[in-house]
């Protein structure tokens, strides 16, 4: 069996995440993926269905997201609106049942990639009520008692943005891997990848700009990888020289960082205003 | 070998069961690591650690274990073959050499890299011999040979060992002290969620039920969105002992203000320890009485201290603010009894080092908070801490200072 996964030439994969990949597709779990915002967690599971040409399906997880959200829906005030009003067969649970991605993907006759889009938004308990359905990939509709059972386990990709701790039970089934923010090498291929024709001294000296912008301290909200990216096509629609960017504050500014207090922070070229202590 | 890998990690602190074991051999039968090493190092972490605070402990472990099987290990040969795949590296060498060093097979440089080991005595640096860094000898470091062997050290990461041993992932181990988007995950555990103001969600199940009762005409109802209710009373030593702490401790700060989604968030500062003023600013300019404070709080509001305890033990059981003012009040230890009476949930957060508390007046504070280290393993087990019930000795014991019947004890 051919392990080896082939990504587009969209997606810059490192070695050791397609490594995980293919470990959580062999085992069949669940792959977990961290990181600083703006890494590509989201993406891998796009570009992941893309090249295996698997149906995608996608589950955006919000704070009021419940676990059964994922597998079906029932609603009960439209068929209780229905049987007032006498529309429609109301005795035929199954019309107002509606799957969701998860249980999309089970019915499917091939095998999907589903993206849990950011886990952590959802309450606490939120994974700990997915794990059975994880485990057995199957699921029951209670309204109906219909079980539906995934024919071809779906590859599950998740992501987290760290704002909530993951139950332990939940991390023991996943796969996971930590999506380190890219080096210098790695960032100049992604860039590439985005802007084909990028003069090198252009690319070199925003990149020069971009890590040392990060390096500053205190900032709420470092710039992540597509704000970079966003930035590189500011700079060149704008057909800016890359000598401008080696000043303390690069044209711009607003594209890399997002929060004001950020901006301030560095537009105020006397790094010594801290408060001290007595 | 494999399994002083699993007790190797256990005795790093990463709690891998049996569960990730079996997962972990499955991989690997399957092949999952392409048959080498370095594959194997990012299949067994992906399957044993689910967490990037573990990444580094994991690493450690790793080069514990599997330390030995390096030197002659498949390693080497895995590096041997990137070294002679890598023709970038061959570019500076001029033609002549470079034709005449290539010839050398993998097999060849092996051996001889183990006969010139056995040779060599002492440590080198440049030359074409022996082993060592720069030069043009086939082994060492640094050099430019183009079927050379690098040795140790770090280089391009291409190898299982010099991976896990740059220990890349230091900084995300949890008893390192706390950058604030980590403090802010950490605090937000402490949410108390509740159904709190206006009716404006959808109740579907009293709906459901109300409406059946009514024989199917359909009445809806309302609730209360969930809130977090909870109320957080944050005291800050700055100054004296406390300055080099000062910024985490404004760190810990901000992001208890913005990420945690308290109901309520107030903090007051203080100087070494909690007499009968509080401060709203940390230049000790605005002053509001601790008795005030207590009242203005409810007593469900969580208190957490945070400040090195480190002090002259006279400082505890001086009575009054300052060492100028004459006025006779309860001393800094009856303080703190006080608050620790009136807000039950309590915990006091210590930047200091675990080994630094045995001095005297942490001592003493320690026999009334229960103190926690500022790390994100601190935080968390504070937050847990704050969560249960307060222990009922100490209830008792804070009873009897806040009346002044208990003194400093130790200090």
């Amino acid at each position: 069996m051919d392990l080896r996964l082939h990504f587009d030439d969209g997606y810059i994969v490192s070695e050791e995440l397609a490594r995980a990949v293919e470990v959580a597709v062999l085992l069949e779990r669940p792959l977990l993926l961290k990181g600083e915002p703006g890494t590509g967690k989201t993406l891998l599971a796009v570009h992941l269905a893309r090249s295996l040409g698997a149906p995608f399906e996608r589950w955006q997880v919000k704070s009021t997201t419940k676990a059964t959200d994922g597998l079906y829906t029932y609603d009960a005030v439209r068929r209780l609106h229905d049987s007032r009003f006498g529309e429609g067969d109301v005795s035929d649970i199954g019309r107002y049942i509606e799957l969701g991605p998860l249980g999309r993907a089970f019915r499917r006759k091939e095998r999907t990639v589903v993206l849990i889009d950011e886990i952590d938004k959802a309450d606490p308990e939120f994974p700990n009520d997915l794990l059975h359905e994880l485990d057995t990939m199957s699921f029951t509709i209670v309204e109906t008692g219909e079980t539906i059972e995934a024919s071809v386990r779906p590859i599950v990709v998740i992501t987290s943005n760290n704002e909530k701790e993951l139950p332990d039970a939940f991390l023991r089934r996943c796969v996971f891997h930590w999506i380190a923010f890219p080096d210098r090498e790695l960032m100049a291929r992604i860039v590439r990848v985005h802007h084909p024709d990028v003069g090198e001294r252009l690319l070199s000296a925003a990149l020069d700009a971009f890590y040392r912008l990060r390096a500053e301290e205190g900032l709420r909200k470092p710039p992540s990888t597509s704000e970079l990216i966003d930035w590189i096509a500011a700079l060149r629609h704008a057909g800016i020289e890359p000598e401008a960017l080696s000043g303390r504050v690069p044209p711009f500014l607003g594209t890399l960082l997002k929060k004001e207090q950020d901006v301030a922070a560095v537009a105020r070229t006397t790094a010594s205003s801290r408060r001290g202590y007595r | 070998m494999f399994l002083d890998f699993l007790y190797n990690l256990r005795d790093e602190g990463v709690a891998v069961g049996t569960h990730e074991w079996l997962a972990l051999v499955e991989a690997l039968l399957a092949g999952a690591h392409g048959h080498g090493f370095l594959g194997f190092y990012h299949v067994a972490r992906a399957v044993l650690v689910h967490r990037e605070s573990d990444y580094d402990a994991f690493d450690r472990a790793f080069a514990r274990t599997f330390r030995g099987i390096e030197a002659a290990g498949e390693a080497l040969l895995a590096q041997l073959e990137a070294f002679l795949r890598d023709p970038a590296r061959h570019a500076d060498l001029d033609p002549a050499l470079r034709a005449a060093l290539e010839h050398l097979s993998r097999d060849e440089v092996r051996r001889r890299f183990f006969e010139r080991l056995a040779e060599q005595r002492e440590r080198h640096e440049g030359g074409s011999h022996w082993i060592g860094t720069g030069g043009t000898s086939p082994f060492g470091q640094g050099g430019t040979h183009p079927t050379g062997v690098r040795v140790g050290g770090q280089g391009g990461g291409r190898s299982a060992m010099a991976v896990a041993d740059a220990r890349r992932f230091a900084a995300y181990r949890t008893d390192r002290v706390l950058d604030t988007r980590q403090i802010a995950v950490a605090l937000r555990k402490l949410r108390r969620m509740g159904h709190e103001g206006r009716r404006t969600e959808l109740d579907l199940d009293s709906t459901v039920d109300r409406t059946a009762r009514n024989c199917g005409d359909l009445e809806v109802v309302l609730r209360p969105p969930r809130k977090n209710r909870l109320r957080v009373l944050l005291l800050l030593d700055v100054g004296g002992s406390m300055s080099p702490h000062a910024d985490r401790v404004e760190k810990l700060f901000s992001a208890a203000k913005r990420g945690g989604g308290f109901a309520k968030l107030d903090s007051y500062y203080f100087h070494n320890c909690v007499y009968g003023k509080l401060y709203r600013d940390a230049d000790f300019l605005d002053a509001v009485p601790t008795d005030r404070v207590m009242r203005e709080h409810d007593p469900d509001t969580r208190l957490v201290v945070v400040g090195d305890a480190y002090m002259h033990p006279m400082e505890l059981t001086f009575a009054g603010s300052s060492w100028w003012t004459t006025e006779r009040g309860p001393s800094g230890y009856t303080w703190l009894g006080r608050l620790a009476d009136r807000f039950v949930h309590n915990a006091w957060l210590n930047p200091e080092p675990e080994r630094l508390w045995r001095a005297p007046s942490i001592a003493a504070i320690a026999r009334i908070f229960s103190m926690f280290p500022l790390t994100l393993e601190g935080i968390g087990e504070m937050v847990a801490h704050l969560r249960r019930p307060p222990d009922a000795v100490r209830r008792a014991l804070w009873a009897e200072i806040a009346r002044g019947r208990a003194d400093a004890g130790a200090a």
